[in-house]
């Protein structure tokens, strides 16, 4: 395997899912990511950890295709995202990426079911066949007895179970997940993260952000960010070279 | 796992022109009032615009029906005036000579009688209630196909005695409605007894204003100088303009010029033309409507998409594209509008019915009002449309997951 620092351009190796190689992003004159390498392989699960405007959502945004880097590069899925023209990276959100939100973004109209087909509505897939899918998902997520219920007569920890079935009903190469903990209270919290470890036991490779340590400490490998840089990489299998001494604690918990 | 080389190409991401209408559909569900608020203008719009259409259709097409059924084929002739500005004559014998013409099927005359029309004999002098006194043919209600409601027609023996038959317009003005009783009406000066009273003359209006008296009683005892002051005449459809041509020399041989002939049909086609261009003004305050509707969705989703920022940042997520995200929003639009204008066309059409009924016409829903009307809707949902949906595609998708 080849590390995320041995080559500067070029096709990624095969096993990454995200590649990130010097990635930058300004708001104008200020940086909010700077000198960002990173990458993760299929299968992992990953915590992104830091104090609120540290850069974590931006970092989500950019390897979710979302937004573009201001320097550098971000290959998603083996692809060269800078290359692709918005259409491009629509679809490959569309096939290969699965976001879950802080604020679930369910369709209070819609039962649990159409809300997690929603999932696969810009894949062309006929609606039968959407839902068909989506049964699936919310079995797998422990939803199976609130395929009908709307949204508001779900819990908070029910409906993100919702949106995290409609991230992976499309059996996206990476899941990526903003602080989806955030607007639950703690044992709903606990259970939505150990639903992420279970579908990545499964094999799903998933991202995710938490300003919650003692959840993130639960995690294989946790990434730290401080103002826009990457500050502490624990659990990794690419152990960068150069980060700051003394980042890694038995617990790897970053202050 | 085994990597290296470039990953399968990607499929594009797609959006069914199945699902397209459903996810119209999403933000109407999510707010029905102020859909259906929003809706409102357009609905007045072409409600508005389908009812003056099909209420002066169906005035139209009663009218067209009438001059119908009483045909096309009646000319009158009138004295003019003479070279000088004075009143032309007709002369006696004309109506005679008239009858004669080949082609001319049937003719009726009146004429003229000054006088008054009273209930009783202290009526102040010069007060006629605007009533004239005709002294008419008999075959005059067969030739301008006027009905008796009350009563009967003259005929050659009451034509000789003071019997009179009102008009529509006269029966009501003097207060006689029918003729039970054998009410009495003073005459010029002398008592007569309403022996009929007629329904409308549409071929000739003046007809409803007159008391009809039998010339040989007029002559006998009103004064009336015999001169006809008004021929009417029916010839076959396809002699009307040759006759018309021959008319006035046969009419008055001596000063052709002085006749003045006209086809009380014209009036009546002009009277339906004229109708549907009065429509026209409804038609402006119709598209008016249309364009404050157009303008009160336009605002409705401007409102919409900037709430549902956040939706159309986890739109984005998803997969969708720029387009696809402006086909929701316009599908949006379009759908409020069309609906607006499907409730419209309904309450247009229930208008004209009720109203076509209120007055015994056959009822004509314009059909090409009713298309027109929801092709204007939905012209003017995607109008309305244009800048949101922009507006909704043109969006960051970080900026809106971030303010949703
Ligand atoms: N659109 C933007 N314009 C300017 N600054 C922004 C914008 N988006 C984010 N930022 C700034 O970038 C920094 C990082 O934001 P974010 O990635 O949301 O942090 P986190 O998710 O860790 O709280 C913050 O200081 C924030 O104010
Ligand atoms: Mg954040």
């Amino acid at each position: 395997m080849i590390g995320p620092m041995a080559t500067s351009t070029g096709a990624t190796s095969g096993d990454a899912v995200l590649e990130l190689r010097d990635v930058s992003r300004r708001y104008g004159e200020l940086p909010v990511l700077r000198d960002v390498d990173l990458r993760i392989d299929r299968g992992e699960l990953v915590a992104v950890v830091g104090r609120s405007g540290s850069g974590k959502t931006t970092l989500l945004q950019l390897m979710g295709t979302l937004d573009r880097p201001s320097g550098g590069t971000v290959h998603v899925d083996g692809r060269h995202t800078g290359r692709m023209r918005d259409a491009e990276l629509a679809a490959l959100r569309a096939y290969r990426i699965g976001f879950v939100f802080q604020q679930f973004f369910l369709t209070p109209t819609l039962s649990a079911v159409d809300n997690v087909a929603s999932g696969l509505l810009y894949t062309g897939l006929p609606a039968a066949r959407r839902r068909q899918r989506a049964v699936a998902a919310l079995h797998r997520v422990g939803l199976s007895h609130r395929l009908r219920h709307r949204p508001g007569q779900l819990s908070g920890g029910e409906c993100q179970r919702v949106a995290i079935a409609r991230a992976v009903v499309g059996e996206p190469a990476v899941v990526l997940a903003d602080e989806p903990t955030g607007n639950l209270d703690s044992r709903s919290g606990a259970a939505v993260l150990d639903l992420l470890r279970e579908l990545n036991a499964d094999g799903t490779t998933v991202v995710v952000i938490t300003h919650d340590t003692a959840l993130a400490a639960a995690l294989p490998r946790r990434i730290g960010l401080r103002d826009g840089r990457i500050v502490a990489d624990a659990g990794s299998h690419h152990p960068p070279e150069d980060r700051s001494p003394g980042w890694a604690g038995p617990t790897g918990v970053i202050r | 796992m085994t990597g290296g080389g470039t990953p399968a190409r990607l499929p594009r991401s797609r959006l069914r022109a199945a699902d397209v209408l459903p996810l119209g559909l999403l933000g109407i569900r999510g707010r029905p009032a102020r859909a259906a608020l929003s809706g409102l203008g357009i609905a007045i719009g072409i409600a508005c615009v389908v009812a003056v259409l099909g209420i002066s259709a169906s005035s139209q097409a009663g009218l067209l029906a009438q001059i119908d059924a009483l045909g096309t084929n009646l000319l009158t002739v009138q004295p003019g005036k003479s070279l000088t500005g004075e009143a032309a004559h007709l002369p006696a014998e004309a109506p005679a000579m008239i009858a004669r013409l080949p082609g001319v099927r049937a003719t009726a005359h009146v004429g003229r009688v000054d006088g008054g029309v009273y209930r009783h004999d202290r009526m102040p002098a010069g007060n006629s209630g605007g009533i004239a006194i005709l002294a008419t043919s008999l075959s005059l209600l067969a030739t301008l196909e006027v009905p008796v409601v009350s009563g009967s027609w003259l005929n050659a023996a009451t034509e000789r005695y003071p019997a009179v038959v009102l008009g529509a317009t006269a029966a009501r003005r003097l207060g006689v409605p029918e003729v039970r009783g054998s009410p009495r009406l003073f005459l010029a000066g002398q008592w007569f007894t309403v022996v009929g009273v007629l329904g409308p003359a549409v071929l000739d209006p003046g007809v409803d204003s007159a008391a009809l008296v039998g010339v040989p009683v007029a002559v006998q005892r009103l004064g009336f100088d015999g001169l006809p002051t008004k021929i009417y005449e029916r010839s076959a459809e396809q002699a009307v303009e040759t006759v018309r041509e021959r008319l006035p020399k046969v009419a008055n041989p001596a000063s052709p010029s002085e006749v003045e002939v006209s086809r009380p049909s014209d009036a009546l086609v002009a009277r339906a033309a004229a109708e549907a261009a009065y429509t026209g003004l409804f038609l402006g305050l119709g598209a008016v409507a249309l364009l404050v509707g157009c303008v009160g969705i336009a605002n409705v989703m401007v409102i919409g998409v900037l709430e549902r920022r956040g939706e159309i940042g986890l739109r984005r997520a998803l997969g969708a594209t720029r387009a696809h995200v402006r086909r929701q929003f316009l599908t949006e639009s379009v759908l409020l509008s069309v609906s607006g204008g499907t409730a419209g066309a309904v309450i247009g059409a229930v208008i004209t019915v009720g109203y076509a009924a209120t007055r015994n016409w056959a009822v004509v829903v314009p059909v090409d009002a009713l298309a027109g009307g929801l092709l204007a809707s939905l012209l003017a949902g995607a109008l309305a449309g244009l800048y949101p949906a922009a507006r909704a595609a043109r969006m960051s998708p970080t900026e809106a997951l971030r303010a949703g």
